[in-house]
């Protein structure tokens, strides 16, 4: 095993971490900020890599696809929580699951309907095509590297945005006390919108980025957004900070997991054997780390007091 | 010392920069009602959490009985004899008053993994339930969900709780708040005659209550134990009027 | 009698109706119909356990569901092979043997899931039985022995003493009668003292906690015993369509088992058999007018959620009462 492909497999879970990152984000705000908790956060990533394909395809341009993303899923993420959503924050988890799994079925299916059912492809724009030369030998590909660096820059806004801005103000007083919100006269529905949309943008942003990996298709979202819900499990539901680390932690979990397992077991017996098993391991591993940390802090790693 | 049966000493509890338990030390002996009384924010309901078991104390003993209750989860102090009416009223609010009597029947008899015996049929719930209902006047009610109850009702129907567990102790929380005139002296009469039965720590703030039953009278101030006497003692005691008769006054 | 009581009298003959009439009319494929309706049922009637009975939202009744389909087609697969199983004992087709490893996998394996599970409330407990049985699903992809992703098939409906059970109104007998068994296991579940500590601490584990009964035992216990009524379903539903596959695992059926619920009535006595019937009619009558039926099934559930709360059994026959 080289340095080279240590690093590389390290970077692969990084940029792992990263698009979870996007897509936990968003969940961990609005349940932070409504107590709400959202299944058809993957529609809106879905959402997003369709209408970067779509409007790639259209202008030859994925950059004017990457808008067209941004505003389709924050769009849809508006439309989504004016008709059902602002219905469901008074409701109890069972029926916020059943509604937004309802909103999956209209989700997938409608866009079954208007993309037709053969996957959508997706190219790296030649400004990110190419690779970059890595320590000890060996290549990486740009464009992962970009996605890398758009998670930090998005990090970094968020906490700017949450810590600096008066719309940030309004969001931390929304985590701690909505009736006090209401009562220094902010609009609280306007707010649950805005925050809504925010965070279907990231989840579309994500779902954009990554659509240039693979291919474009419904039910994309799904595995994406299961991972993004152990991942703001173990960070602790509603901390953006624990969506980092814990985005962070599976992405390289997962990765690291699926590379080191079967060669580590191989030292202990048969190759093929140790393969088998090894991939069978490292695709629970993940879960296992989640069980074993929440048998220990039941609210995750960074869990709001309360 | 093991006529006690509650023995608290040196508790405490902090919230950040806030002492809400600063030090406590109260008992409860047989036969009395020991009323806990003090000003809004003294740290009343922190101390009843801790002696029930939903909170943890940050330091100093709590025993009942005889036995440190450090470590015993809440379900396991009400095994025990502890039983408790909480402030904000707590029932199983779908199931009639009787089904919440029977569910404390239940647990004294120690019974609940039988999985087949349909429950309404059990004489040895059912009666023992009614009973209890019938003690505390909430008999005509029986079949009404706690959720229909009115305040005063669920009251009722708390203590009729703490009845069947055949508790060694019981912990009032303002059992009189939200009562009216005629509830209240109802309440009262029957505080008093229940005191033979297992003592009472009283937190009330309805003082008309409190002098009329109390033995003795504690007063919680920011968290401290100011003063512990009967009831002339408390009422001609400077530091108390200062504190917190004055403001009555 | 209560007017539920007759619905539910009148739910249980219709289900029975269904099959003769079809078939003797000679459509067996409206058998099959009825065949699914009630493993479905059975499945939901296990969840219902749980999430009606003890308020405990589990999202990841699929992985029960799918290891008692995975228990039927294994045990059945050795013995078609003829290859032993572990320490030299033997594959089966014997149904009764089949159920009952398959009710003994699921509880022991919903004890460790339920009892890391119940540390937890809330989202937390809905998200964390949603990755468990994730964890099972990646594991029957990754894991080729049994057909990884292809799934494993029954080439032989595994049998039932003195029964023909290929004959599919037969087999529609016996899904029936145990469907009848687990709804007496649920009554009579929800009138014992275990029920009523159970049904306490949805209503309020304080309460319970403050009576001295531990809401954490009662309700792994309940957990455990939902998993074994959806795992038997699971052995059943291999059976009925001879084909397991990881997405029987998968987090869909999940999402469909409390779907069903919801859709005939939480908490009620025959609320997943009426919405049993009820989703395989909309799948049926939806499906044959439109291949997008999904899209509508979204929209109606949606209705149901923001507006008929008590799904089926709450239109027909009232709010439940306790009591």
């Amino acid at each position: 095993m080289s340095i080279a492909l240590l690093i590389e497999q390290l970077l692969n879970g990084l940029q792992l971490g990263v698009m979870l990152f996007l897509m936990a984000a968003g969940l961990t705000l609005i349940f932070g900020v409504m107590g709400l908790i959202n299944l058809a956060h993957g529609s809106l990533y879905m959402v997003g890599a369709f209408a970067c394909a779509t409007v790639a395809a259209a202008t030859g341009s994925f950059w004017i696809g990457l808008v067209a993303s941004l505003i389709a899923a924050a769009a849809a993420g508006a439309v989504m929580e004016i008709v059902v959503i602002r219905r469901l924050y008074e409701r109890d988890h069972l029926d916020q699951v059943l509604a937004t799994f309802a909103l999956i079925l209209i989700f997938s299916e409608g866009t079954r309907w208007l993309s037709g059912s053969f996957p959508l492809y997706l190219d790296i724009p030649p400004l990110l095509q190419g690779a970059v030369p890595l320590p000890g030998g060996g290549q990486y590909q740009l464009y992962r590297l970009a996605i890398i660096g758009v998670g930090i820059a998005v990090a970094v806004g968020l906490y700017l945005l949450i810590s600096r801005t008066r719309l940030g103000m309004r969001i931390r007083a929304g985590e701690s006390d909505r009736e006090m919100i209401a009562a220094l006269g902010v609009d609280i529905r306007t707010l649950y919108t805005v925050v809504f949309a925010l965070g279907a943008a990231l989840a579309g942003l994500a779902g954009a980025l990554v659509g240039a990996l693979q291919s474009v298709q419904v039910g994309m979202g799904e595995p994406a957004l299961i991972l993004a819900f152990v991942v703001i499990v173990i960070g602790g539901i509603g901390s953006i900070k624990g969506a980092l680390f814990g985005a962070i932690l599976v992405g390289l979990v997962d990765t690291m997991g699926r590379f080191l397992l079967p060669k580590a077991l191989a030292l202990m017996m048969p190759t093929a054997q140790a393969g088998l098993i090894g991939a069978s391991l490292a695709s629970m591993l993940i879960y296992i780390v989640m069980a074993l940390i929440l048998a220990f802090r039941p609210s995750g790693l960074f869990a709001a007091q309360s | 010392m093991a006529e006690l049966v509650l023995e608290i000493r040196d508790l405490k509890k902090t919230f950040g920069a806030l002492k809400a338990t600063d030090g406590v030390s109260l008992d409860l002996k047989p036969g009395e009602i020991h009323a806990l009384i003090g000003p809004n924010g003294a740290g009343k309901s922190t101390l009843i959490h801790q002696i029930s078991g939903s909170l943890r104390p940050d330091s100093g003993s709590i025993r009942f009985l005889g036995q440190d209750m450090a470590g015993l989860d809440m379900a396991a102090r009400g095994r025990l004899g502890l039983g408790r009416s909480f402030q904000i009223s707590s029932l199983a609010q779908e199931f009639s008053a009787l089904r919440n009597v029977m569910l404390a029947v239940q647990a004294r008899q120690g019974t609940s993994f039988r999985f087949l015996r349909p429950v309404m049929s059990d004489k040895s719930l059912t009666e023992p339930a009614m009973a209890m209902l019938e003690r505390v006047g909430l008999a005509g009610r029986a079949y009404v969900p706690a959720a229909e109850l009115s305040h005063g009702e669920r009251r009722q129907l708390e203590i009729a709780i703490a009845l069947a567990l055949g508790s060694k102790a019981f912990l009032f929380d303002e059992p009189m708040a939200g009562m009216g005139p005629d509830g209240s002296k109802a309440l009262t009469k029957f505080l008093d005659g229940l005191r033979h039965e297992a003592p009472i720590l009283l937190v009330e703030h309805d003082m008309d209550a409190v002098f009329a039953l109390a033995d003795r009278i504690s007063v919680l101030v920011y968290g401290r134990v100011i003063a512990t006497g009967t009831v002339d003692e408390i009422r001609n005691d400077p530091e108390v009027r200062r504190a917190y008769l004055g403001e009555a006054a | 009698m209560s007017r539920e009581t007759i619905i539910n009298i009148l739910l249980a003959l219709l289900l029975l109706a269904i099959p003769f009439s079809a078939s003797a009319m000679g459509e067996q494929f409206y058998v099959t119909l009825a065949t699914r309706i009630t493993i479905l049922a059975l499945a939901a009637v296990g969840l219902n356990i749980a999430l009606g009975l003890g308020g405990l939202v589990s999202f990841g009744h699929a992985a029960f569901f799918g290891l008692g389909g995975y228990a039927a087609g294994i045990l059945a697969t050795h013995t078609f092979n003829a290859e032993p199983l572990l320490f030299g004992l033997q594959g089966t087709t014997s149904m009764p043997v089949i159920w009952s490893v398959a009710i003994l996998v699921c509880g022991l394996v919903a004890l460790p899931i339920g009892a890391i599970s119940l540390r937890t409330t809330g989202v937390y407990f809905i998200m964390i039985t949603l990755a468990f049985a994730q964890m099972i699903y990646y594991f029957a992809i990754s894991w080729p022995a049994y057909g990884g992703e292809d799934g494993l098939s029954i080439y032989v409906r595994n049998g039932f003493p003195g029964m023909n059970t290929a004959q599919s109104l037969t087999y529609f007998l016996i899904c029936y009668v145990v469907l009848m068994a687990a709804l007496g296991l649920f009554w009579l579940l929800r009138g014992s003292r275990f029920g009523a500590a159970l049904q306490a601490a949805r209503q309020n584990a304080t309460r319970l906690s403050a009576v001295g009964i531990a809401p954490f035992n009662i309700r792994l216990v309940a957990f455990a015993i939902s998993a074994m009524v959806t795992g038997l379903a699971g052995a059943l539903f291999a059976d009925l369509n001879r084909f397991v596959s990881p997405s029987m695992l998968s987090w869909h059926m999940s999402g469909e088992l409390i779907v069903l619920i919801i859709l005939g009535g939480k908490g009620r006595l025959f609320g997943p058999v009426a919405g049993a019937m009820l989703y395989v009619l909309f799948e049926f009558a939806l499906g044959g007018f439109t291949e997008r039926w999904q899209f509508f099934l979204g929209l109606i559930l949606l209705g149901v959620v923001l507006f008929a709360r008590g799904g089926l059994l709450g239109l027909l026959a009232g709010e439940a009462r306790h009591g």
